[in-house]
């Protein structure tokens, strides 16, 4: 029987296959091996960046600790969507306390462990209105004492869960429900900016990163690289919200990756307050494109075209790409956006995942949730192939 | 150990003794004695199997310890005040996650005006919180409620505040008898949580429960503090048999036996009370002394079988419901309901004022002749209101005038709005 051609799309992100395939055609993303940290049944709305991302980073998380992770939680829609009582998503075992403690609360688990002379690792994560507005003193706090915790924020640029609302992480000229699109200046301010993981660096920590969710490779290998250190680290990802932003479902990936290619969310690494690696950009993208794809950018083309606004924009991301050297030629270059990936190479990510287990989570009465079930004995990832050049499709 | 200790030193020593896992703190008036000399402890050794963690707020102090709660640790921290305010958020999350985190609050008043001294205006304040609150009489009983706590709290899976009265018991030298580690080990078994975050058996806690649970996760946080009430007892017995002295429990009356009158009071000011019922009593007034000392949960039963046959309560208070008067007196007289026993409130010792024994007999006198209202608030300056009042009174006259002129040139009612004229 001939073979079915695989169609492989969104290259370089390896978010390819079908977990119905042959083992031996599967790719990254479908692959039975994975821990489903977040399982399926939670209720983001479809295509939501932060569920796709927190996945990837708690699954990386567990793979590279053999599954001794705890991970706390601020309140938000990862939360919300994922435990309505009584069922929960999560694999891993889960707290959540308030919208502006999780860092705080990471510091607390971290502290017990230590105590009790543990080898479990803490992965504490937030949105970004939990992130850079609320939890701001907690983080930072938790930064300052290097207090051992992996701090992830998801930042799609807005109080999502509680209907779309400006945050300190809100870019400029975004609509939002409390900076409509109406008035003399639509949408957001053209404010100082609050650049987290610029501020993370100040901090000195052993290691600051930014990610996208178009390229969950990278962001995987982050959270493993993440890992090896001790002491506070912090990933800001980048994790567009359809229905916060007014894009289409199927083009989470797509615009998460015009935000890298424009230059408007530079992706990079940091160790100990230097920058040590960036994403570079082969084709600069015009901010244009990224704007497009969002209603709550769509008061910069109708009824009349904001020249000044979009470029005001552009400016801004011609800045990261100077401040961060993001179009210069560099050594790595299977590590940059658009190119295609080498043929059969193994993921910059390879570590052991602990076994797929089917059972759907169960949840006990009480505030604290059951989960009946313990992650099975970790086994080795299958080998991987890669996508063919021939079969890859750019978005 | 017997010493002439600090109370801040005797509580830090004891709570050590109890061998916390992890402690966080942020430093406020009174408070900080205690946490100075944990930190110590912990640093120097004295304290092994310990995380002491610097934090940069209350909140973060809380939040600190929910998480190591959660994880299983015996978790400790210690504010006052303000701090408690800064906290609320996460002091009703720990509660309502059911986790037994013990908390000193070395009582101090809330501003605006800012007031670093004694009343127990921050604790009242946090009173429905679902925590348990045991109040201190003296420095031994503060060092002992703090062992008892950490058996109540991990027993029942809630979180108790000790309360002692700042600088007036947390900066005085007394006589202590610290308890020994070894005897708390004898009394207080290692924490066993009823749940933890363990990735061997993964709970997901702190989950969003919507209207078809939370009534019911709610009654369940109502029915251990019911629970607590028979806990708080039996504890207070078995430290008595290990230690050989009492302290701690629901209630403790003095003089009781054939009261007419019964003051009631928490904390500290029960040792004044002591001392001024002893004089009336040689002066023939059959009164007594009625010490709470756990207001969270409330012992009505004990309340009301301790006020048997009692006409008249005074209770006296460090705090008050602006607007409305006493706190704990309408718990009081919800416990005596039906029993015709009147309950007199006297609002006293606010910001750090002293109760002294003249004003305190000066008012069981009023009682005794029938002349005590209601709400009494104690040694308050007439003058200095009345002098405000009247000042407030005069500038409020003007612009009064101009809005009645405003709103209607003819109206009948030409009443000032805004309360400009006092009512008393
Ligand atoms: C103290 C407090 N203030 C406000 C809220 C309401 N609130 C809950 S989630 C949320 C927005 C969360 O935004 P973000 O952290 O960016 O996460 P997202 O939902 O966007 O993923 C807000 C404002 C709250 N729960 N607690
Ligand atoms: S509102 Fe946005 S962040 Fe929230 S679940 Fe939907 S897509 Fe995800
Ligand atoms: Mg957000």
């Amino acid at each position: 029987m001939a073979a079915t051609p695989v169609k492989f799309y969104q290259v370089g992100s390896f978010a390819v296959g079908n977990r119905l395939l042959e083992s031996g055609q599967l790719s990254v993303q479908s692959d039975p091996g994975r821990t489903n940290a977040l399982t399926s049944g939670h209720r983001a709305c479809q295509g939501c960046g932060e569920a796709l991302g927190a996945r990837y980073a708690l699954d990386a998380a567990m793979a590279v600790t053999g599954g001794r992770v705890i991970t706390v939680n601020a309140t938000g829609c990862l939360e919300v969507f994922s435990t309505p009582y009584p069922e929960t998503s999560w694999r891993v075992p889960w707290l959540h306390s308030l919208f502006g403690n999780a860092p705080a609360v990471a510091t607390g688990v971290q502290a017990a462990l230590r105590a009790k002379g543990s080898d479990v690792r803490v992965v504490a994560q937030g949105g970004d209105g939990g992130t850079v507005d609320i939890g701001f003193a907690c983080l930072s706090g938790m930064f300052e004492r290097n207090d051992d915790v992996l701090y992830i924020c998801y930042d799609n640029g807005g109080y999502m869960n509680t209907g779309v609302q400006r945050s300190g992480a809100t870019p400029p000229a975004a609509r939002t429900s409390t900076t409509q699109a109406v008035g003399e200046h639509p949408g957001n301010v053209f404010g100082q900016g609050k650049d987290a993981p610029r501020i993370a660096m100040a901090h000195e920590i052993p290691y600051v990163a930014t990610a996208t969710v178009a390229d969950l490779a990278d962001f995987e290998a982050k959270v493993a690289k993440a890992m090896t250190f001790r002491g506070a680290r912090y990933l800001h990802v980048m994790v567009p919200c359809p229905l916060g932003w007014g894009s289409a479902s199927s083009h989470t990936v797509r615009i998460a990756r015009l935000a890298a290619e424009s230059g408007l969310f530079p992706v990079f690494e940091a160790e100990h307050g230097e920058v040590t690696h960036v994403r570079r950009i082969r084709r600069q993208v015009p901010v244009e494109e990224y704007l497009r794809l969002q209603r709550r950018y769509a008061h910069l083309f109708s009824p009349v075209r904001d020249d000044v606004t979009i470029a005001r924009l552009q400016a801004a991301a011609d800045r990261n790409i100077a401040r961060y050297g993001l179009l210069e030629d560099t050594a790595v270059a299977e590590l940059s956006y658009g190119e295609p990936v080498v043929t059969g190479a193994a993921p910059t990510l390879d570590f052991p995942v602990p076994a797929r287990d089917h059972h759907v989570p169960s949840t006990s009465a009480g505030p604290g949730l059951d989960l009946h079930e313990r992650p099975d004995p970790l086994i080795g990832r299958p080998p991987l192939p890669g996508p063919t050049p021939g079969d890859q499709e750019t978005i | 150990m017997l010493s002439q200790i600090e109370g801040s030193k005797a509580v830090a020593k004891t709570v050590a003794a109890c061998r916390p896992e992890v402690i966080c703190a942020y430093p406020i008036s009174p408070q900080t004695h205690i946490v100075e000399e944990l930190s110590r402890i912990v640093k120097n050794g004295e304290l092994t199997g310990c995380e002491y963690v610097n934090v940069e707020s209350e909140f973060a102090a809380m939040s600190v310890a929910i998480g190591a709660s959660a994880t299983g640790a015996r978790a400790y921290t210690a504010t006052a005040s303000q701090g408690l305010l800064y906290m609320v958020e996460a002091i009703y999350n720990a509660s309502g996650m059911r986790l037994p985190i013990v908390m000193t609050v070395a009582n101090r008043a809330i501003g605006a005006p800012i007031n670093i001294w004694n009343d127990h205006t921050d604790t009242m304040s946090q009173r429905d919180s679902g925590w348990i609150q045991l109040y201190a009489e003296d420095n031994q009983e503060a060092a002992d409620l703090h062992v008892q706590a950490f058996r109540i709290a991990e027993e029942l899976s809630v979180p108790v505040m000790v309360c002692m009265d700042g600088f007036v018991l947390t900066h005085a030298v007394e006589r202590v008898d610290v308890p020994e580690e070894a005897d708390v080990a004898r009394f207080l078994p290692p924490f066993v949580p009823r749940q933890l975050l363990d990735p061997d058996q993964p709970i997901t806690m702190g989950a969003m429960v919507g209207p078809e649970a939370f009534t019911e996760v709610r009654y369940l946080a109502h029915q251990s503090q019911l629970d607590a009430v028979d806990v708080i007892e039996r504890v207070s017995a078995e430290f008595a048999s290990v230690f050989g002295r009492h302290t701690g429990g629901l209630v403790r009356g003095y003089r009781l036996e054939g009261a007419g009158t019964v003051v009631i009071a928490l904390g500290s000011v029960l040792g004044t009370l002591k001392d001024a019922v002893d004089a009336e009593r040689e002066q023939g007034h059959a009164v007594g002394v009625l010490g709470i000392t756990s207001f969270r949960p409330f012992p009505y039963d004990a309340v009301r079988a301790a006020l048997a046959g009692v006409a008249q309560v005074v209770m006296v208070e460090r705090a008050f419901a602006v607007g409305v008067g006493g706190i704990v007196a309408q718990d009081v007289r919800t416990a005596v309901e039906g029993t015709g026993t009147r309950v007199h409130t006297v609002v006293a010792g606010l910001g750090g004022r002293p109760i002294t024994q003249a004003s305190l007999r000066g008012v069981l006198a009023e009682a005794y002749a029938g002349e005590l209202g209601r709400l009494t608030f104690l040694d308050l300056d007439r003058a200095v209101v009345a002098a405000e009042l009247a000042r407030e009174h005069a500038a409020e006259a003007p612009r009064a005038a101009a809005r009645t002129a405003v709103r209607s040139p003819d109206a009948a009612d030409t009443v000032p709005a805004g309360g400009a004229v006092p009512v008393r």
